[in-house]
């Protein structure tokens, strides 16, 4: 199935630590339960310092971003194993991380819940893309579009039908690794 | 095969492996806590359904540590949870912050964070205690919901983080699919030199290769120096392979290792009963270098990641407004004995904070007599705040009312903790400065960065 995801880009640096993704004070909040999940899509990326980044993630009030990808630098997601990092970023209504690279445990996290696609890119995009610029992820041919350039990223591979899935044990169950829930 | 794939080709069942390979691995040890504890019951229950058992009742180990001396509600019903669940699944190993096993967890914020607020089981930090209490053994797979499990390999253990839902498909299944990683070997040679400490080892080694330099990748200890680190030594170096990014640390096994071991499934009762792995003489490494651990000198990583390393004695002209020392980390009876030398008998300048990392290490430091004075009388007279609440505390921040949590913008502190990202240890706005004990200590003393050596004779 063909698929696409378009929207406007939230643009962080290197080394976006998972306690700026969600900061550990909200980790009292259990993933699992539907209103603690909501929530912790409310709070996240509000670790990140106001100075550098004055432009909210979730505007005040609200509980959904209007950004749908995020475009990151090196290592992003590391720091702690925190499965509610990729949750919160997955509730609150993003799609999929384009960064230069990522901490293993979130790059697992987020294949594993399904809750995001995480591409790695070869070129460095955020020096040069902005925040709020529109783009166009093509996931069949693992391209990202932005600002009239596309960009080609490192093909997810096996790990796509495990998000498309909608993660880990809906994979496992729709190939037959394991059974259903009694 | 290097130490990795050797546990890891045991533990699936092969002949051998190669790194890039995806292998099914049994599991010797789950480990989770209260902060994902909750979360992956929520995954297993979920998708095995709400009357599923754990695949062995004797393989999980829980431990709550990371939001326990709070009146925050959420985070008290979180351990009522994981009792809730010890209980219905007959857990043998659960170290529970009160003694009723019906009973419900509430912090009494009058008694206050000074004084012991545990029942008799409890432990605290929960990778301290998976050493303390007889869950490390050479040669098995530990997994752990959280990114500092990587300190068991201390042990000659392939342990490693994941999150709820590959913890969760573990308490059903027993199993988990892993990728081997290459490996990158760290060969030591020589011993540290006074003021120096494992601390100072992995934040050397981490500047060295930067702050992301081993992701999915193992670091593998070996080499004639590592007999002159205290198993303490080795998990701290171990504990902080993830801050490189790395997947496990892992030392080689020594008669250190077995006496640690052998004494503590001893006087647990835990399984007894491990195979220790040696690296093939032709084992093949991404990264191979030496180093001397007699050349180390007292190092920090400064705000805001783990790789900006400089040399302590480079650092003077930072002053700071407080110190900390505790956490798997840091905060284990030889880091406060470290701590304890450089502070006796002086005044610490800026607001300080320890916080010890197990009960075990609290009546350690209680017990042990300098001059007739116990440790922890020596830490207090100098001015240190102490908690007998052991636990994670403010290494992660927490909720607001923790101990010694970082709740103002601006401030700059020392501590024996792992991480610095801005907000760790509490307001995002803050600056944290990693170091070791015996660091932390002196800068305590002077109100900036200092290098213990300067007290130490």
């Amino acid at each position: 199935m063909a698929k696409t995801i378009t929207s406007k880009v939230f643009v962080v640096q290197d080394n976006i630590d998972t306690d700026q993704i969600i900061p550990a004070h909200y980790l009292n909040l259990i993933p699992t339960i539907p209103e603690e999940y909501a929530k912790l899509g409310s709070y996240a990326m509000a670790g990140l310092p106001d100075d550098q980044y004055p432009t909210k993630f979730v505007p005040e009030g609200q509980v959904k971003t209007p950004y749908g990808i995020i475009i990151a630098g090196r290592n992003f997601g590391c720091g702690s194993s925190r499965e509610h990092a990729p949750i919160a970023l997955g509730a609150a209504g993003v799609e999929a991380v384009v960064a230069e690279s990522f901490a293993r445990i979130f790059f697992r996290n987020s294949v594993a819940t399904g809750e995001l696609y995480p591409f790695d890119t070869p070129e460095r995009l955020c020096e040069s893309v902005k925040t709020g610029d529109e783009a166009t992820l093509d996931l069949d041919h693992d391209t990202l579009t932005v600002n009239g350039k596309t960009y080609q990223l490192k093909p997810l591979g096996d790990v796509r039908p495990v998000i498309d899935a909608g993660g880990l044990f809906n994979y496992a169950r729709k190939s037959g690794m394991i059974a259903s829930a009694q | 095969m290097t130490l990795t794939e050797k546990i890891l080709a045991r533990a699936s069942g092969k002949p051998w492996v190669r790194p890039g390979d995806n292998v099914w691995v049994n599991v010797d040890v789950l480990m989770t806590h209260d902060v994902c504890g909750p979360g992956t019951i929520g995954v297993f229950k979920r998708e095995f359904g709400k009357n599923a058992k754990v695949w062995d009742r004797k393989k999980v180990v829980i431990i709550p540590d990371h939001y326990i001396f709070t009146a925050d509600a959420m985070s008290n019903r979180n351990v009522d949870i994981l009792r809730e669940f010890a209980n219905e699944q007959g857990l043998e190993y659960f170290y529970d912050v009160i003694d009723d096993p019906k009973g419900q967890w509430r912090f009494d914020t009058a008694k206050g964070n000074g004084v012991r607020q545990f029942g008799g089981r409890y432990s605290g930090v929960c990778h301290s205690s998976l050493a303390q209490k007889g869950h490390n053994r050479p040669g098995e797979v530990l997994f752990g919901t959280d990114s500092h499990t990587c300190q068991s390999g201390a042990f000659n253990q392939f342990a490693t983080g994941i999150g709820n839902t590959d913890a969760g498909f573990i308490l059903g299944t027993g199993k988990l699919l892993i990728k081997v990683p290459e490996t990158m070997r760290f060969f030591f040679e020589g011993a540290l030199p006074r003021g120096v400490m494992g601390k100072d080892v992995i934040l050397h080694l981490i500047g060295e290769i930067g702050f992301d330099g081993a992701t999915y990748r193992a670091m593998q200890f070996e080499g004639p120096g590592v007999s002159s680190l205290s198993m303490d030594d080795r998990m701290t170096v171990t504990n902080m392979a993830i801050e490189a990014g790395g997947k496990n640390g892992i030392f080689t096994c020594d008669q250190k290792t077995l006496d640690y071991v052998n004494a503590r499934v001893a006087a647990n009762g835990t399984k007894n009963t491990f195979e220790p792995v040696e690296p093939d003489a032709d084992q093949k490494v991404i990264y191979d270098k030496t180093f001397d651990l007699s050349k180390l000198e007292p190092t920090v990583a400064c705000h805001p990641d783990p790789g900006q390393r400089k040399l302590a004695k480079e650092l003077g002209n930072i002053k700071l407004d407080r110190a900390y020392i505790g956490s798997c980390t840091g905060g284990k009876t030889s880091d406060f004995l470290a701590f304890a030398e450089v502070v006796k008998g002086k005044s610490v300048k800026i607001d300080t904070f320890g916080v010890p990392s197990t009960t075990e290490v609290l009546n350690d430091l209680k017990a042990t007599k300098w001059d007739g004075q116990s440790v922890w009388d020596i830490l207090a007279s100098a001015g240190v705040r102490l908690t007998e609440n052991p636990g994670c505390a403010a290494c992660l921040g927490g909720p607001a009312d923790t101990f010694g949590r970082v709740n103002t913008a601006g401030i700059k502190c020392i501590s024996a903790t792992n991480r610095n990202f801005p907000g760790r240890m509490g307001h995002k706005e803050a600056q944290v400065f990693l170091a070791s004990p015996a660091t932390v200590a002196a800068s305590a003393l002077t109100g900036k960065i200092t290098d213990p050596r300067e007290f130490l004779c």
